[in-house]
């Protein structure tokens, strides 16, 4: 006897931005947690929508550049005064003005590494296997449906009273998808 | 590509248009009186001391110079990136360069009165002239004949610009057929934005740089062009939300625009550190004396401390103020940057200018008296009624712009 397969969630399909806008409204009124929308270019005020909370990245971005900052000079500092210094056109040790360019540097690249790799640890990037692909319906998110799934993991999901919410809003399909 | 929700359509006649009892539209009066007032106080105040009040007037003029640059840029650079977002406040801008006209007669006294007052190179009979090598080698450059050919070759340059892309912008409000005129716009922005950066260049070379004609910085019309910008976008923030107050522009203006427009003013607070820091860091590492003069006397007295002063309010404080998202998007704490960032303009118009005065009279000692004050408040009069005329005169926004609705419904991500 086969196994009964896990379940991943349920999948919604709708046919405009407007209507996966309003569904998007109810699931977030309903109180869910795990789900999301997919979409294949950006909705404006999609995130408002969901009730998404502010993105961290920005934070990661300024903790990640201010210590960039802050390394690029002590690198500077350190090889300058204390392991190594030398006199050059007459200049203090310490010649700050002069380690404005590299302080200036590092600061932009590690806080650019904390925005693309902020976004990837966020995004849960690279993903190698997600459920919703299990879906034939799914491969047109990218081209002119739009989607939102809830997973069953959610604990405010049940199979039938999950799938009678979409199926309450204006969507072409409801299916179960599997893990 | 995207896609909008919840778009707004048109706004109505009356929230674009001031309205005829507004109190706006007494201000072009009251800033006109309070302009010439102020310019009648400063003349009156000049007495035997004429290099004390030329050199207060040359601070205000390029303080209010800059905002009718800034607004001239912002027009052009708009229309040549066909920009969406800014045509809300576009038509704001356009009669903040309409005031470059204005700005043309008030600077005669500079170019033509004040000039031997202001301008150390224009005494050529004076031996400290005659025998100066360097001033010798830049006289093919620094003689008051092509001085004054060149101002005016700026002024034209900058009021036939003006002129010309506020004729085409309200022309636009009545067109039966708008979208010819905005491709005019566009195909006239890349020649006009060189036009715009050669005479800016040349103009802050001519009335700022060569106040200390030894010293030069390659740099320098870029410096003056980062304060033009940061001043307009301040401006138009500071204004849009006096006329929020006001009743006007509800809705057509909305956080998404306060948004970008602090992102302006945030950006062009780095660009200004950017260029100013370059310039000094240059000129500290080589270290050669014609250069290092001008930062020396900088340093002298209690110009230490407008120096450094200047670093923090033009570029440390706006940069941590303005870095977040809801500080821009709250129009009380924008205006409270807004007019941060205007004043430091000032800051900086004075640290550019006065220095070289006190320099010249060996008393280092920052004063601002009645002559500074009346200069100020006599150009800016001038200034803000000619701009609260062209407000009042037309509609807040470029009605018929094709792509309007577009910018009212602008989002940021």
């Amino acid at each position: 006897m086969a196994k009964r397969p896990k379940i991943f969630g349920l999948l919604a399909e709708y046919e405009t931005p407007a209507d996966l806008y309003k569904a998007c409204e109810k699931v977030r009124d309903a109180g869910y947690g795990a789900w999301d929308a997919h979409t294949p270019f950006p909705v404006h005020g999609l995130e408002k929508a969901m009730g998404l909370r502010p993105s961290l990245v920005p934070w990661i971005v300024c903790v990640m550049g201010f210590s960039g900052a802050a390394l690029g000079y002590l690198l500077q500092w350190w090889t300058s005064v204390v392991d190594y210094p030398l006199v050059i056109s007459a200049k203090p040790f310490n010649s700050y003005p002069a380690f404005v360019p590299v302080i200036f540097e590092l600061g932009i690249l590690l806080g650019s590494f904390g925005a693309v790799f902020g976004m990837f640890g966020l995004n849960r990037l690279p993903t190698y296997y997600h459920s919703v692909f299990n879906s034939s319906r799914f491969s047109r998110a990218s081209d002119d449906r739009f989607f939102i799934s809830i997973e069953a993991r959610d604990p405010k999901y049940d199979p039938d009273k999950t799938r009678e919410l979409l199926e309450s809003t204006n969507a072409l399909s409801v299916e179960e998808v599997e893990d | 590509m995207s896609a909008h929700h919840d778009a707004g359509g048109l706004p109505a006649h009356e929230e674009i248009h001031i309205g005829e009892k507004s109190g706006w539209r007494k201000l072009p009066l009251v800033f006109g009186v309070i302009g010439l007032a102020g310019l009648g106080l400063g003349f009156a105040t000049k007495g035997e001391h004429g290099a004390d009040f030329y050199f207060a007037y040359l601070v205000s003029l390029m303080f209010w110079l800059a905002l009718g640059l800034g607004g001239l840029f912002f027009v052009i650079i708009q229309h040549g990136t066909r920009a969406g977002w800014s045509i809300v406040v576009r038509r704001l801008a356009e009669n903040a360069m309409m005031t470059l006209p204005a700005l043309a007669v008030l600077a005669i006294p500079v170019v033509f009165l004040g000039a031997h007052d202001l301008f150390h190179w224009t005494h050529v009979d004076d031996p400290a002239v005659a025998n100066d090598v360097m001033l010798q080698a830049k006289a093919g450059y620094l003689n008051e004949g092509s001085f004054r050919v060149r101002a005016i070759i700026y002024m034209v340059v900058w009021s036939g610009l003006a002129l010309m892309y506020w004729g085409w912008s309200t022309k636009q409000d009545k067109a039966r057929d708008p979208i010819p005129l905005t491709h005019k716009m566009r195909w006239a922005a890349p020649l006009s934005i060189m036009a715009f950066a050669l005479s800016l260049t040349f103009g802050a070379f001519d009335w700022l740089m060569s106040l200390d004609p030894h010293w030069f910085s390659t740099i320098f019309g870029v410096y003056y062009f980062a304060g033009c910008v940061s001043f307009i976008h301040a401006f138009l923030a500071l204004v849009v939300i006096l006329l929020h107050r006001s009743g006007y522009l509800r809705g057509v203006v909305t956080p998404e625009h306060f948004h970008d427009l602090g992102k302006m003013m945030f950006a062009f607070t780095v660009f200004w550190a950017y260029i100013a820091f370059s310039q000094y860091m240059l000129i500290w590492y080589a270290s050669i004396p014609e250069e290092t003069h001008w930062f020396s006397y900088r340093g002298q007295g209690s110009f230490l401390t407008l120096s450094l002063v200047l670093v923090f309010a033009r570029f440390v404080l706006p940069f941590l103020g303005l870095m977040s998202r809801r500080i821009k998007r709250n129009p009380k704490t924008l205006m409270f940057w807004a007019i941060w960032v205007m004043a430091a303009e000032f800051i900086d118009m004075y640290w550019l200018v006065q220095p070289v005065h006190a320099n010249e009279k060996q008393a280092f000692d920052i004063h601002f008296g009645i002559t500074d004050i009346a200069t100020f408040v006599g150009i800016g009069g001038v200034v803000l009624a000619v701009f609260t005329w062209a407000t009042c005169k037309n509609a807040l926004i470029p009605t018929k712009d094709p792509r309007l609705l577009e910018s009212i419904n602008h989002e940021n991500f």
